[in-house]
């Protein structure tokens, strides 16, 4: 089976202009890189292959995860995971809800709860799961974030700006955890920024976007 | 299913406002088959064009309801213009909001017992400043130039519009403008007037001919401060439309089409008005003068807003009074024994209306809030949203005026041998209920971070689950702000209670405004109180159920 990412003559339009081209096989815990000034259109890219691009852009190509094309797939059964620049907690669930959110349906509420307090715990964050979202800081909103998407198993993993948001520290430290993670899992990673550390950090192939919509 | 949603929301809003205007064609031209009359023939119009109050009816509609209008949004665009950002407009703005609930009837009653000749102003001076030792003989209430009834739709079309300004001017940027204008040398009020409110203009427009349009055709608040002889013209139609005699329905049905003809008319000189100010205001811009009168006006207009509120508080305040006072000679301040009698006699009563209040608010809310969540929901999932012509449908109920069609609704009840009840007084109620759940929610929701829902998505959830699990819990506050609004509307509703009702329903409106004419004003007081203590009681409920349901759950509440 062909496992990993494969992203094919993708092209974006909006109004009839081409935004975005991108054509590449991205391996399992291989990262690709997108840069670009904002406003190119690198979240309409991730927004394309999570199956939520707006209506008014048109995209073509084709998106093949694990030798599946998952192109006209409904979003909830892509089995993308995504991180944006916020952490995106739901608010009215406590930390434990958020992941139990995630995980799929079945399984124990015992066994459950024993997988959401064990991933805690990895990320040093134990005994967290009553907490309320917004007391937490931003590097453990981060963890939590990311701890949450991964307990939806997912089969690959789209980073938008994931880490601007953090201060210079904390951004290392996140990053570090995000790429050594989806290196464990083999996941393919498609990450867009507009920072230069990220991109050397990601240590993958960099495609640098332009502005092909103006003259 | 769900994709049907917007067009069965749209019947349901604007079909009973078709039917109801085509059935107030049918008799205008002479054509009632349950009074064994068949048409067509001009003869109504010529009834119509007969009546010697026409000329005065139609002038006192025509000017109260402009003057209304134009008072109000003078009002709100100094008050905003001078004191947005500031506290004091923070402190008015919170005074203002839970007035908008206050039923347009009782809000009335309440100014009826402040300003009229026996009343708490006339008290308070008394015999003091005017040497009245009893109630002076002058028609300060039901004046034949509607000042009083003016007053009665300012008081209450203050705060709509403020409320729908602060909505507007979310989108309008108006801090940075007005820096970049006082940096210029501009004062806060011509700086504001001159770049802000052009945008938030455009914004309210809307709201403005409603409120043009409703305060041309209000029944309830011109039966208690309007004139008499003759009536506003919509006061006259409900007459002609109850009157025993069924001929003369289609004398009603032709004035009811004249109402609409004249509301139209005012919608047009408003338009043109817009026009001519417009083009005066970019030259006013263009000559660079940066205003000399800001200070007094500003201060004028936060007094005129709070005199405004004030009216509305204490008019409240006046009802509470006159339901527990016994004897209350004049000029005394307070009365002179108070007591529970009224309450004793009414409160039951009372009571039970309120029941039946509730239960058609409820329900029609209910459908409302399945109708607009699901036109919500599905202009989410299409990745569509409401364009401008859908914005003008919405808005369209509240545009044709109440008397020009509810009468015709009721007429084509009585041909079809409907069974008048509550049934067709839900569907009636739906049709005001709805533009107002739909316009309250729908900014809140589409405010909403849909990357929320992206991440949810990638979290294998779907649609539905995110909609149960995620998006209504968090959008919890707005959608209960929504009900009470909803509730509010329909509590307040009359005309559509009384005509398309039959008078077999009666909810605490109706029995309040069959009070009007009695003068009893301590069942009045009792009555108004119900009916403010119905609207306002959900909206209480709004502010306090997510504040306890959410208590641990800090990022709901910024």
């Amino acid at each position: 089976m062909n496992k990993g990412l494969i992203l094919r003559d993708l092209c974006i339009l909006r109004d009839e202009l081409l935004l975005i081209e991108v054509d590449y096989d991205i391996k399992p815990g291989e990262v690709l890189t997108v840069m670009g000034p904002s406003g190119v259109g690198k979240s309409t890219l991730l927004a394309f292959i999570t199956g939520t691009l707006p209506s008014v852009f048109r995209g073509m190509g084709t998106v093949i995860l694990n030798g599946e094309d998952i192109t006209m797939r409904p979003p909830h059964k892509r089995r993308i995971g995504i991180l944006f620049q916020d952490d995106l907690l739901f608010p009215h669930m406590s930390v434990g809800a958020n992941l139990a959110f995630g995980i799929p349906a079945g399984g124990s509420m015992s066994s459950r709860g024993g997988t959401i307090d064990a991933a805690l715990v990895d990320v040093g964050l134990g005994g967290y799961s009553d907490r309320d979202p917004a007391t937490l800081s931003g590097g453990q909103k981060a963890r939590v974030a990311l701890v949450r998407m991964l307990l939806s198993d997912p089969n690959a993993l789209l980073l938008d700006e994931a880490f601007s948001r953090l201060d210079a520290e904390l951004r290392a430290q996140v990053r570090d955890l995000v790429f050594r993670v989806a290196k464990e899992r083999e996941l393919p990673v498609l990450m867009v920024t507009h920072d230069a550390e990220d991109a050397k950090a990601a240590g993958g192939k960099i495609i640098e976007l332009e502005s092909l919509s103006k003259g | 299913m769900l994709r049907l949603l917007p067009a069965l929301t749209l019947l349901v809003m604007l079909g009973p406002v078709i039917a109801g205007l085509w059935g107030t064609v049918l008799p205008a031209f002479g054509h009632l088959p349950a009074a064994g009359l068949s048409g067509p023939t001009l003869d109504p119009f010529r009834m119509l064009f007969d009546w010697q109050g026409l000329g005065a009816a139609s002038r006192l509609s025509l000017i109260t309801g402009l003057i209304a209008t134009l008072l109000s949004l003078i009002i709100v665009a100094f008050i905003t213009a001078g004191w947005s950002g500031t506290r004091s407009f923070r402190v008015l703005e919170r005074l203002l909001s839970p007035l908008l609930s206050v039923p347009h009837a009782a809000a009335a009653f309440g100014l009826a017992f402040l300003i009229m000749p026996s009343g708490w102003i006339a008290r308070l001076i008394s015999p003091t400043l005017t040497g009245w030792d009893r109630p002076p003989d002058v028609l300060i209430l039901q004046d034949p130039l509607g000042l009083a009834m003016i007053a009665g739709l300012v008081i209450k079309e203050v705060p709509f519009l403020l409320l729908m300004t602060i909505a507007a001017m979310g989108q309008a940027q108006p801090r940075r403008s007005l820096r970049v204008a006082q940096a210029l040398g501009y004062g806060r009020l011509s700086g504001w007037l001159k770049t802000v409110f052009p945008r938030v203009y455009s914004q309210i427009r809307l709201p403005i001919y409603v409120v043009l349009a409703y305060s041309m055709s209000v029944v309830d608040v011109a039966v208690i401060l309007g004139p008499s002889t003759p009536p506003t013209l919509s006061v006259q139609i409900v007459k002609w439309m109850s009157d025993p005699d069924l001929s003369m329905r289609l004398t009603g049905a032709a004035a009811a089409l004249w109402q609409l003809a004249l509301v139209v008319f005012a919608l047009g000189l408003w338009w043109l008005g817009e026009r001519l100010v417009g083009r005066w205001g970019r030259h006013w811009i263009a000559s660079g003068r940066r205003g000399q009168f800001d200070a007094p006006i500003c201060i004028v207009s936060l007094g005129l807003g709070a005199l405004s509120a004030g009216a509305v508080l204490f008019g409240i305040f006046g009802l509470i009074v006159w339901s527990f006072a016994g004897f209350w000679s004049f000029p005394n301040v307070w009365p002179d024994t108070f007591t529970l009698r009224s309450w004793d006699r009414h409160g039951p009563n009372a009571l039970a209306t309120l029941g039946e209040t509730f239960l058609v608010a409820g329900i029609v809310v209910g459908l409302a809030l399945a109708l607009v969540l699901g036109c919500l929901e599905a202009e989410h999932r299409s990745g569509r949203s409401l364009s401008r012509r859908g914005l003008w449908l919405m808005y369209l109920p509240l545009l044709v005026p109440q008397t020009a069609f509810l009468p015709g609704l009721q007429t084509l009840l009585l041909n079809v041998g409907a069974d008048i009840g509550r049934l067709p007084v839900i569907f009636a109620h739906l049709v005001f209920v709805l533009p107002y759940v739909f316009l309250s929610l729908g900014d809140p929701w589409r405010s909403w971070d849909v990357r929320l829902a992206t991440v949810a998505n990638a979290l294998g959830a779907s649609p539905n689950r995110i909609f149960w699990q995620v998006r209504l819990p968090m959008l919890t506050r707005p959608i209960l702000t929504s009900v009470a609004v909803g509730i509010a509307v329909s509590v307040g509703q009359y005309l559509a209670t009384l005509l398309i009702g039959g008078g077999r329903v009666s909810t605490l409106t109706t029995e309040a405004m069959a009070l009007a004419s009695g003068g009893d004003r301590r069942a009045i007081g009792v009555y108004g109180l119900m009916q403010t203590f119905a609207a306002l009681v959900p909206f209480t409920l709004a502010l306090l159920i997510p504040t306890l349901l959410w208590r641990n759950r800090r990022g709901l509440h910024e």
